[in-house]
């Protein structure tokens, strides 16, 4: 935390509670050692723990965006396929490497995400939602239109990788795939504190609470939603090449409108605005999504909506802290 | 050519009815209401129920739908959305896209998850002709009805937002709901009568375009997308912008799955796109005259 830290003038007691944050607490490492723990003692769940990390992972890269930057996006899905079908093709047609093609993925979801953020950094909250809307659902007509390419309705199959690091192959039950995935997710995760955590990140958030107030302080507001709108694209792609190079297939699902819906729920459902809530919501979305599928498997979307509309009716504060519910019915 | 437009025409009536209780909830609330759909869903299903199951006449099962759609949303406005209103607009997207969820899930439970239709009556259907050659017109009679009930609606909605006592209160709670407030304006009954009538209209809608857009439990979602188009291109502080958009949205969508058949969809939110980029208030909102 050396590089952060305050000017030597400034008061001791401020410079101490910016940096409080974002010392890593006893319960942080112990978390991530315990999952990192995971592929090892839940050998045979390989495939789910590797669709968690990936859900995760994308989630984190929606909670940069929104819950930082709070920025409403309905399409963020698209950086998720152009990743996807970027790592896909690559090691289609291209190489076979796996971190190679990982790096191909992100670099398409954070050109995209350059290019489209011009579009994103104006106009209010229902213009926002248009547009990210919009951007997904032309991509998801061109992966349709141009079958020949991208395997159009039927997917892009016959992805095959070699083995991570030139070493360890990628096996049927997805252990590999998993180690694989968590490790990406650790990294994505150690990046994302160091920047939620610098002058950028302290600036998104103040942007996201008052946007005007930060102009008038001399920011350049769009230069810095550009920033992070990029990078938050970029894990997106990353995500969406970790799941089309682990499950060796893509299709147009990638680019669904279900799939933006899916990681805003699965980061609303862990909190938006701090880190950890993309992991948790990964987690509890994925366990939530297999329990009410082993009662009802077709209906299973009624239950999340059901809960999604109590959360915000209730509350999470509230929802959470069921003893709260009595003082405040009290006072 | 003019078989084009006038089915561009019909279908764009259709969208600027189904659009324009989302439209004026957005505009009086600030609210963003991607549950809108669901209100269309179910008159449109009460179109079907009705008509198939108790054998009513096609014309009794329009303002049928209209009442339920319109009962719904009061009731829902009262329990469900009010709370809402104050809180920031992603609260809002996530509440209603999960009562979407909910609406859609419900739906596939209790109708079946197949694509329904109904048997127009016979006067609706066959086609007028007139004309010859490259400027033939050809009006299918059950689109002809619907610009005939679009129109009307239009032209009664406006009527009623200028003339009425009530369309002036309404017009002074979009313009600023505290000062309206003020003045002994019942705001929240504005709302709630608002609302349910929205709601209506969007049953309406959705019963009349059964035969037309189609109706399966994913109808919130699929046509979503079309009515926030509306909104979000309109505008959302008179009924010209929404009208507008809807026709041009209409006119656009027919001819590009006629001409550019392979390009689908693209058009029509490539066009989106453009324009909120041009105008991100909206083509005639009152941001983008001052």
């Amino acid at each position: 935390m050396k590089d952060a830290a305050a000017p030597k003038d400034a008061a001791p007691g401020a410079a101490l509670l910016l940096l409080a944050p974002t010392k890593w607490r006893p319960w942080e490492y112990a978390l991530w050692l315990l999952i990192a723990a995971t592929p090892f003692v839940f050998a045979q769940h390989g495939a789910l723990i590797n669709e968690i990390a990936i859900l995760a992972l994308f989630a984190l890269s929606l909670d940069l965006i929104l819950g930082y930057a709070g920025i409403v996006s309905l399409g963020h899905a698209a950086y998720f396929g152009v990743g996807a079908y970027g790592a896909a093709l690559f090691a289609k047609h291209v190489m076979p490497d796996p971190l190679v093609g990982l790096a191909v993925g992100t670099a398409l979801g954070a050109v995209l995400g350059l290019l489209t953020s011009p579009m994103i950094v104006r106009g209010t909250d229902l213009t926002r939602l248009m547009v990210t809307m919009g951007i997904a659902l032309v991509l998801y007509e061109l992966a349709n239109q141009f079958g020949e390419f991208t395997g159009g309705a039927d997917g892009l199959q016959g992805v095959v990788l070699g083995p991570l690091l030139g070493r360890f192959e990628f096996d049927l039950a997805g252990r590999v795939a998993s180690f694989y995935s968590l490790a990406v997710l650790f990294v994505a995760f150690v990046l994302m504190r160091r920047i939620v955590h610098s002058p950028l990140g302290l600036s998104m958030q103040a942007l996201r609470d008052n946007r005007l107030r930060l102009q008038a302080l001399g920011m350049s507001v769009n230069a810095r939603l550009t920033t992070v709108y990029t990078v938050g694209s970029a894990l997106a792609g990353s995500a969406g090449a970790l799941l089309s190079q682990t499950t060796g297939f893509a299709s147009l699902d990638v680019l669904d409108f279900h799939r933006s819906a899916d990681v805003m729920t699965t980061l609303i459902i862990g909190g938006a605005g701090w880190l950890w809530g993309g992991l948790i919501g990964a987690v509890a979305f994925k366990v939530l999504h297999d329990l009410i599928s082993s009662v009802t498997t077709q209906y299973w979307t009624f239950w999340i909506g059901l809960f999604l509309v109590l959360l915000m009716l209730v509350g999470r504060e509230r929802l959470f802290r069921p003893w709260t519910w009595v003082r405040r019915s009290a006072g | 050519m003019l078989t084009l437009i006038f089915d561009g025409i019909a279908y764009g009536m259709l969208l600027f009815v189904l659009s324009l209780g989302l439209a004026v909830t957005m505009g009086l609330m600030n609210f963003i209401n991607l549950a809108h759909g669901a209100f269309a869903m179910l008159g449109g299903y009460v179109l079907v129920v009705l008509m198939r199951q108790q054998g009513w006449p096609f014309l009794a099962c329009l303002p049928a739908a209209f009442v339920a759609a319109a009962l719904v949303g009061a009731l829902a406005e009262r329990t469900l959305y009010r709370p809402m209103y104050k809180r920031p607009h992603l609260d809002q997207v996530l509440f209603s896209i999960g009562l979407t969820f909910m609406a859609v899930a419900a739906t596939d439970y209790f109708m079946g998850s197949q694509q329904v239709n109904v048997q127009t009556p016979g006067w609706l259907s066959g086609r007028i002709e007139l004309g010859s050659g490259d400027w033939m017109l050809g009006m299918g009679r059950y689109r002809l009805f619907i610009v005939v009930v679009c129109v009307a609606l239009a032209l009664a909605l406006q009527a009623i937002l200028a003339f009425t006592r009530f369309g002036s209160r309404l017009r002074a709670a979009v313009d600023d709901p505290r000062v309206a407030a003020g003045l002994g304006i019942p705001v929240d009954r504005v709302f709630l009568l608002t609302f349910a009538f929205g709601s209506g209209l969007a049953g309406l809608g959705g019963a009349l375009g059964v035969d037309v857009l189609g109706l399966d439990p994913s109808f919130p979602f699929k046509f979503m997308v079309y009515f926030l188009i509306v909104c979000s291109v309109g505008g959302t502080s008179s009924i010209t912008g929404p009208l507008v958009a809807a026709l041009l949205l209409g006119l656009a969508d027919v001819f590009g799955k006629y001409y550019v058949p392979k390009l689908g969809g693209f058009i029509v939110y490539g066009l989106m796109i453009a324009i909120l980029l041009w105008r991100p208030q909206g083509l005639f909102s009152a941001m983008a005259r001052k």
